[in-house]
C-alpha cells in the first residue's frame, strides 16, 4: 500500500507519508504534535485517547493510518472555535470535571459524540456514551453533570472571588483550563524530537536468576544505541527510605518479582518497538516463587530478613484481654490493587552543563531528586527533578520510576533521553496496595460501652521495601477505629513475597483495618440489640478523648457532628430497604454505615513543608510551590491561602509547581498532608512576604495592601505609600521580595509500646452504602452513598466533594471488583475499575470542627473519601442478605457461595 | 512490519489472500491490543476499503449482514425484533468507541469464548458467507467457530458476510451479559434466545451461551424441552442445569465453573420469561 495521505485533522488538510500501520494516536502526538490526545494503554481498554473520526469517537490507538485517507479527525484541540471554550468544556471547568486531567480530552471527545445526536440526553445516555472512557479520580461525577449541563444556551463561569474571600469558595481551578484544552504537558507530553527513547526489559518470572549474554552483539545487531545493565549503574539501590534501600534500579543477576527490571534498551523509539523481550539474549533459571503470606517459609526474598520481615509495628495500652459482656471476633483478606491512573509513568532527562535535569509525573520531586543523585553518584543540588502535570498518583508515583534510567542515560550520553511505560509495563511494575490478613477482636459492656480492642495484622509487602514500614507502622494505630477503646493491644507485619512492591496506595493500610473494625462493631452492634449508626455514635471520639496511642485529642474531632448529619439519611435509607425487601424478588437491598479515621501527615516523624512566595517586579504574585498538584487540587487551594493571606486576587497569582531548583521542599503529595501542612506554610510564606513588604515602607501591620502592575500600594488608615518595584533589586528570576514559611506540625516517635503523638491532628469520616444485592446472582449495585467528612474547613468545597467522590469510586472498586494478579491481570479490561455506570448518586456533608494549627482551620480529605467506602458496602451486603463476605473483592461467585453457604 | 496492504475491491483482497498469508485487518480492535509497546508484525491486509463488505440487506428469505458492518452500524439499523437480541449484545461490546470500530465479521473471527457477539448469531442460527479466488462457501458458525481462539478459515478465505435466515414466523429474541462492572466488562457469561411462535405456542426456540464452553454453543437439550411450550411470563421455569449439558465452564480470575453453571441457569430462565408476553 502507499501512502502518502491526505486526513483532515480540526479542520485543516494534513499530509501523512509513512508506514499505514501506525496508530493514530502515535501519529496525532509525535508527528502532529497534538500531545492533548492522551494514551493510557494502547488497548481500547481506557478510552483516554478517543477522537471523533467523521463524527464518530473512536480509541486513536486502534485506528491505522491506513484507513484515514480523506476522512477528518476532531481531537481536543479542535473543539473550542478561534480558541475560545466550547460549552461543553465551560461545564467542565465550571463543575470541576477535571482532576488530574488525563482522561479529560477523551471524555469530552465521547460526550460531544453524544451531544451532536441528542440535545437533552439523560443520565443513562450520558452513562452510555462515557462508558467507554476511564477516569480514576473524580468518580465520574462532576463529569457527568458537566455535560448534562452543557446543553444550556449559555454555560455561566462564575469569576473569581473578590479579595480576601477565595478560601471557602468553589474557586475554579487554576489550571483547570489547561486541562480542559488539552494544552497541560504530562510526563510523556513535552518529550524533545531529538530525544532517545529506553525501554526497561522486565522479569516476566516471579523469582529466577539469571545470565546475560553478548549485550553488544545484539546492541549491534539491532540498531540500538546501547544497552545498559546492573554493571552501568553506580550505586544499583534506591528506596523511599534511606536505610531500607533494596531495590536494584536493574537486576543483578537475581529478579524477586514479575517486573524487576532488568535491562535498559536505549535507542529510536522505532527500534526499541520492533524488538521483543524474549529476543534478548538473558538466560534465565526461574525458581519457585513465594507467593503470598510467607513468615513461615524457609525461602527468603532477601537474605538479611530472616522471617521475611520487613518491619512490625504495635500499639499497646491498658489490658486488652480485660473480660468484657460483648465480644466480636473479625477476620478480612484483601489482596492486591492497582493504582490505575490513567497516565502510565513517563518523563524525560537532559543534562544541562553540570546538571542533570528531569522531568517527570511524580508525587514526591525532592525524594526523586535525592534518590536518583544517590543512583548516579551525584551531589543532589545537581539533580533537577522538574515535574510535569501528574496524571493521577493515588501513591503509585511516589515511587521511583523513569527517574534514575533516563537520568542516568542522559548524563552518560548528554542526549535528552526519554522512557514511558506502556500500560503492562506500568501494571507489572509498579507498587500496589498490600494484600492483608487481619483478625480483630473487640469487647464492650453490657451498656454498649467498648472496653478492648486486639488487632493482629500481616500485610504482604511484596518484594521490596518501598512503603511498606508506613503501613505496617499506621496500621496499628488505626486498627481500632475512631473510637474511644480504653484497653487496646495492635500489631502488624509487613512481610516479604514475590510479590510487586507493595508500597503507598490512599490509606497507607488503613483501608483494610477498616474493614476489619468497622465488622467488629456490627457484630457488636447487632448482640446488642443496638442501631449500628448510635452504637458507633455511643462510642465515637470526641475532644478530650486519649487515642490509643495515649495522644490526647484537643481540637477538631468532628466524627459525632459526621455521625449527627448521617442520622436522618441513615433512618430513611433503612426504610427505604424496608419497603422494596418486602417485595419478594430476587433482589435484596441493604444499607451499611462505616466510621474512619486519620492521621494526617507522616507517621511519627517529621514533616515539614517549606513554601516560599515572590513578589516580581512586574508586581505579580509567584508562589513557588515545591507541593505537586496530582490532581487533588493543591494548586488551587495553596492559591486560595496565598491570595487571602497576602491581600490578593486569585488571579493575581501565578504557581510555579515542584521544581526543586526553584521551589522549596514542601515533602511529599502524600498522607493527606498538602493542604494541611504546606497549606499552613503557604499561609505563613504569605504573610512573611507581606512584613517584608510593610517594613519597607514602615507601615504597621493593620495596613491594607494593594497590587499594581509594577508598584504596591500600602494604606494604613492614616498614609499611603507606593511601592515602586522597579526600584528594588531584583534576582534572577525577577523576584524583588520572598517571603518564607515553613510548617512542621508536632509528631514524634513512638516508645516500645506504641504511645506518643504520631500526628499533628486526624481526619474523621462516616459514609452510609446502600447496595442491592442479586441474591440469584451473587451480584452487588451499589445504589447510594451517603458520605459525611470533618474536613476543619473546605478551602475549596467543589474540590473537597471532588475528592469524596473519587475516594468512594476507589473504595468501590476495592469492594467489588478489583484484584490485582501479577501475570493475570496486566491490563485495564482484566484488571477492572469502576466505570460511569458504577458509582451511584454520592451524596456529600461536609463538617467543618476547625483545626486550629490547619490552615484557616482546614485538615486533609484526600484519602479519608476511601477509608469508609468498603466497610459500609459490605456493611450493606450484610443488613441485604444477612452474610458478610471476608475475603475482597465480592466478585459474584464469591458472593453466591457464600449465599449457597 | 510486513506488508500493508488495503484493496478497495472485493477480487483484489482475494488474489492478496490466495498470494500469501495476510492477517485480516478491519476494526483494528483485536489488532493493536495485541501489540501493545510493539510495532505491527507480519503482512496485514485491511479490508475496510471494501464498501460491498459493510451494511445489512434483507434478501427474500434471509438477511446478509457484511462481514465489516460495525456494532454501531447494527445498532442504527432499522430491524425487526427478531434482530433485538443482536442488538442488546452490541451495545454490551467494548464502549461507544469499539462499537464504533469493531466489526461483527471482527467478532466471529477473533474466536474469544467470550465474543459477545456469537451467541446472539447462533440463536439466529447464522451462517457465514467465506470467499476466496476459488469461489464463495457458507458454513454454519458454529461449524466455523471450531476451538478457542481458532476458526476454519482455510488459507485464502476472508469471511465476507453472515447470513441470517428469516424465520416464517414471528420471532422475538433476546441477550443479556454478567460482568462485575457495568460498561467494558469481559463477560462472566453471556446468554441469547430467539424464539419463533405460533399460536401463542413456541414452534421452535434457539438458546446460546457464551464464556462457558471453549466456544459459545447452543443448549439443544433445553431447545427441545421448549418446542410447544406456552408462550408466557414462566416459560424459563422449565430450565434445569441438565439442560446446560453442552457447557464446559472453566475456573479463571472472572469467576469459577461452578458459579457460571449456576448463574447461566438464571440467566437463561430469566431471559426466556423476558420472550413471554409484554
Amino acid at each position: 500500500m502507499t501512502l502518502p495521505l491526505r486526513i483532515v485533522v480540526n479542520g485543516s488538510p494534513v499530509f501523512y507519508e509513512g508506514a499505514p500501520g501506525r496508530r493514530l494516536s502515535d501519529v496525532l502526538r509525535h508527528d502532529l504534535g497534538l500531545t492533548g490526545t492522551k494514551t493510557g494503554c494502547d488497548a481500547g481498554d481506557c478510552g483516554a485517547c478517543t477522537v471523533l473520526l467523521d463524527g464518530q469517537q473512536v480509541c486513536a490507538c486502534l485506528v491505522p493510518m491506513g484507513q484515514l485517507a480523506n476522512r477528518g479527525v476532531v481531537t481536543v484541540e479542535g473543539l473550542g472555535a478561534h480558541g475560545a471554550l466550547s460549552r461543553l468544556q465551560k461545564a467542565f471547568h465550571k463543575h470541576g470535571a477535571a482532576q488530574c486531567g488525563a482522561c479529560t480530552p477523551g471524555m469530552l471527545m465521547a460526550a460531544v459524540e453524544l451531544l451532536a445526536q441528542r440535545t437533552a440526553p439523560t443520565r443513562t445516555e450520558v452513562e452510555d456514551a462515557i462508558g467507554g472512557v476511564l477516569c480514576r479520580c473524580t468518580g465520574y461525577v462532576k463529569i457527568i453533570d458537566a455535560v448534562l449541563d452543557a446543553v444550556s444556551i449559555d454555560v455561566a463561569i462564575s469569576a473569581g472571588p473578590a479579595v480576601g474571600t477565595a478560601v471557602g469558595a468553589s474557586v475554579l481551578k487554576v489550571d483547570g483550563l489547561a486541562k480542559i484544552t488539552g494544552v497541560e504537558k504530562f510526563g510523556a507530553d513535552g518529550i524533545p524530537a531529538d530525544a532517545l527513547w529506553l525501554r526497561v526489559v522486565r522479569s516476566p518470572h516471579h523469582r529466577a536468576t539469571f545470565t546475560l549474554g553478548d549485550m553488544t552483539a545484539f546492541t549491534m545487531a539491532r540498531g540500538l544505541v546501547r544497552i545498559l545493565t546492573a554493571a552501568d549503574v553506580p550505586a544499583n539501590a534506591f528506596s523511599i527510605f534511606p536505610e531500607l534501600r533494596d531495590q536494584p534500579v536493574l537486576a543483578n543477576g537475581e529478579v524477586r518479582y514479575r517486573g524487576d527490571a532488568v535491562l535498559a534498551l536505549v535507542g529510536s523509539r522505532a527500534v526499541l518497538e520492533d524488538i521483543a523481550d524474549d529476543e534478548l539474549p538473558i538466560a534465565w533459571t526461574p525458581l519457585p516463587p513465594l507467593l503470598g503470606f510467607a513468615a513461615a517459609d524457609a525461602r527468603l526474598v532477601h537474605a538479611d530478613r530472616p522471617g521475611n520481615l520487613l518491619v512490625e509495628g504495635r500499639v499497646v495500652r491498658g489490658d486488652a484481654t480485660v473480660a468484657a459482656a460483648y465480644t466480636a471476633e473479625v477476620s478480612i483478606e484483601t489482596t492486591f490493587v492497582e493504582h490505575a491512573y490513567i497516565e502510565p509513568e513517563a518523563g524525560w532527562a537532559r543534562r544541562e552543563g553540570d546538571r542533570l535535569v528531569i522531568h517527570v509525573s511524580t508525587q514526591s520531586p525532592f525524594l526523586d531528586r535525592d534518590e536518583t543523585a544517590h543512583v548516579l553518584g551525584l551531589p543532589p543540588d545537581q539533580v533537577v527533578i522538574a515535574p510535569t502535570a501528574c496524571g493521577g498518583g493515588f501513591g503509585g508515583k511516589l515511587d521511583l520510576s523513569v527517574q534514575p534510567l533516563v537520568g542516568l542515560e542522559a548524563w552518560l550520553l548528554d542526549r535528552p533521553v526519554a522512557c514511558v511505560y506502556s500500560r503492562p509495563e506500568s501494571m507489572m511494575a509498579s507498587t500496589k496496595r498490600h494484600p492483608a490478613a487481619i483478625t480483630t477482636r473487640m469487647g464492650c459492656d453490657a451498656d454498649g460501652i467498648l472496653l478492648s480492642c486486639r488487632v493482629e495484622a500481616r500485610f504482604d509487602t511484596g518484594a521490596y521495601a518501598s512503603w511498606g514500614p508506613t503501613v505496617a507502622n499506621r496500621v496499628p494505630i488505626h486498627a481500632p477505629g475512631p473510637y474511644r477503646v480504653p484497653n487496646v493491644a495492635t500489631h502488624a507485619v509487613a512481610l516479604h513475597s514475590n510479590g510487586p512492591p507493595a508500597g503507598a496506595f490512599r490509606g497507607f493500610g488503613v483501608p483494610q483495618a477498616a474493614l476489619a473494625h468497622e465488622a467488629a462493631m456490627d457484630q457488636l452492634a447487632r448482640r446488642l440489640g443496638i442501631d449500628r449508626l448510635e452504637f458507633r455514635y455511643r462510642n465515637a471520639l470526641r475532644s478530650g478523648d486519649s487515642t490509643p496511642t495515649g495522644q490526647v485529642l484537643e481540637h477538631s474531632v468532628g466524627l459525632r457532628a459526621c455521625i449527627d448529619a448521617m442520622r436522618p439519611h441513615w433512618k430513611r435509607l433503612l426504610a427505604d430497604c424496608a419497603i422494596i425487601n418486602a417485595q419478594e424478588t430476587h433482589l435484596r437491598r441493604g444499607a451499611g454505615i462505616a466510621c474512619m479515621w486519620y492521621g494526617i501527615g507522616n507517621t511519627s516523624i517529621s514533616n515539614p513543608s517549606t513554601m516560599r512566595i515572590a513578589l516580581r517586579r512586574d508586581g505579580r504574585v509567584v508562589l513557588l510551590n515545591g507541593a505537586v498538584d496530582i490532581g487533588q487540587g493543591s494548586n488551587t487551594v495553596l492559591a486560595q491561602i496565598a491570595a487571602d493571606a497576602l491581600g490578593v486576587t486569585l488571579d493575581h497569582i501565578d504557581v510555579v509547581m515542584g521544581q526543586t531548583d526553584l521551589a522549596a521542599d514542601a515533602g511529599k503529595t502524600s498522607a493527606s498532608r498538602q493542604t494541611f501542612v504546606s497549606g499552613k506554610a503557604t499561609e505563613l510564606a504569605a504573610l512573611a512576604l507581606r512584613q517584608k513588604i510593610l517594613r519597607l515602607v514602615n507601615a504597621d501591620d493593620t495596613a491594607h495592601i494593594h497590587f499594581e502592575d509594577d508598584s504596591v500600594v500600602i494604606d494604613d488608615g492614616t498614609l499611603r505609600h507606593r511601592l515602586d518595584l522597579g526600584r528594588l533589586d531584583a534576582d534572577a528570576l525577577d523576584h524583588v521580595l520572598v517571603g518564607e514559611g515553613r510548617f512542621d506540625p508536632l509528631s514524634g516517635p513512638l516508645d516500645e509500646h506504641g504511645q506518643g503523638q504520631p500526628y499533628a491532628t486526624y481526619a474523621f469520616g462516616a459514609q452510609i452504602a446502600v447496595v442491592e444485592v442479586d441474591v440469584e446472582l451473587g451480584t452487588t449495585r451499589v445504589v447510594k452513598i451517603v458520605a459525611a467528612h470533618d474536613v476543619g474547613k473546605a478551602i475549596n468545597p467543589q474540590q473537597v466533594m471532588g475528592q469524596i467522590h473519587g475516594g468512594v469510586a476507589q473504595g468501590i472498586g476495592m469492594a467489588l471488583m478489583e484484584a490485582y494478579v501479577p501475570g493475570r491481570t496486566e491490563n485495564l479490561h482484566d484488571y477492572l475499575i469502576p466505570t460511569a455506570g458504577d458509582v451511584p448518586d454520592i451524596e456529600c456533608l461536609l463538617i467543618e470542627d476547625a483545626e486550629p494549627l490547619g490552615p484557616s482551620g482546614a485538615k486533609g480529605v484526600g484519602e479519608p473519601g476511601l477509608i469508609a467506602t468498603a466497610p459500609a458496602i459490605l456493611g450493606a451486603i450484610e443488613h441485604a442478605v444477612g452474610i458478610r463476605p471476608d475475603v475482597l473483592p465480592v466478585l459474584p461467585h464469591r458472593l453466591y457461595a457464600l449465599l449457597r453457604g | 512490519m510486513g506488508d500493508y496492504v488495503r484493496p478497495a475491491g472485493l477480487d483484489e483482497a482475494l488474489e492478496h489472500l490466495a498470494r500469501r498469508p495476510y492477517a485480516v485487518v478491519a476494526g483494528a480492535t483485536d489488532l493493536y491490543p495485541a501489540h501493545v509497546g510493539r510495532s505491527l508484525q507480519g503482512h496485514l491486509l485491511d479490508i475496510s476499503g471494501i464498501l460491498t463488505l459493510r451494511g445489512i440487506v434483507r434478501h427474500d428469505d434471509h438477511w446478509r449482514i457484511g462481514a465489516t458492518t460495525t456494532w454501531s452500524d447494527l445498532i442504527a439499523a432499522d430491524l425487526p425484533p427478531l434482530f433485538d437480541g443482536l442488538k442488546q449484545a452490541a451495545r454490551e461490546i467494548g464502549g461507544r468507541q469499539i462499537q464504533n470500530a469493531g466489526t461483527l465479521g471482527g467478532n466471529i473471527c477473533n474466536a474469544s469464548p467470550a465474543a459477545d457477539g456469537v451467541p446472539p448469531l447462533l440463536a439466529l442460527d447464522a451462517e457465514v458467507e467465506l470467499a476466496s479466488v476459488d469461489g464463495m462457501v457458507r458454513l454454519p458458525l458454529a461449524a466455523f467457530v471450531n476451538r478457542s481462539r481458532s476458526t476454519a478459515r482455510k488459507r485464502g478465505q476472508l469471511l465476507t458476510g453472515i447470513l441470517v435466515p428469516q424465520p416464517a414466523l414471528p420471532c422475538r429474541s433476546a441477550f443479556a451479559k454478567l460482568g462485575a462492572r457495568r460498561y467494558l466488562v469481559i463477560s462472566i457469561a453471556s446468554v441469547a434466545a430467539m424464539i419463533e411462535i405460533d399460536c401463542g405456542l413456541v414452534s421452535r426456540a434457539r438458546v446460546a451461551v457464551g464464556a462457558c464452553s471453549p466456544v459459545p454453543c447452543r443448549l439443544p437439550e433445553l431447545e427441545a424441552a421448549l418446542r410447544g411450550a406456552v408462550l408466557d411470563k414462566r416459560l424459563g421455569d422449565c430450565v434445569t442445569e441438565s439442560h446446560l449439558a453442552a457447557l464446559a465452564p472453566i475456573d479463571d480470575i472472572r469467576a469459577d465453573a461452578s458459579y457460571r453453571r449456576a448463574a447461566v441457569t438464571v440467566m437463561v430462565r430469566r431471559i426466556l420469561n423476558q420472550l413471554g408476553p409484554a
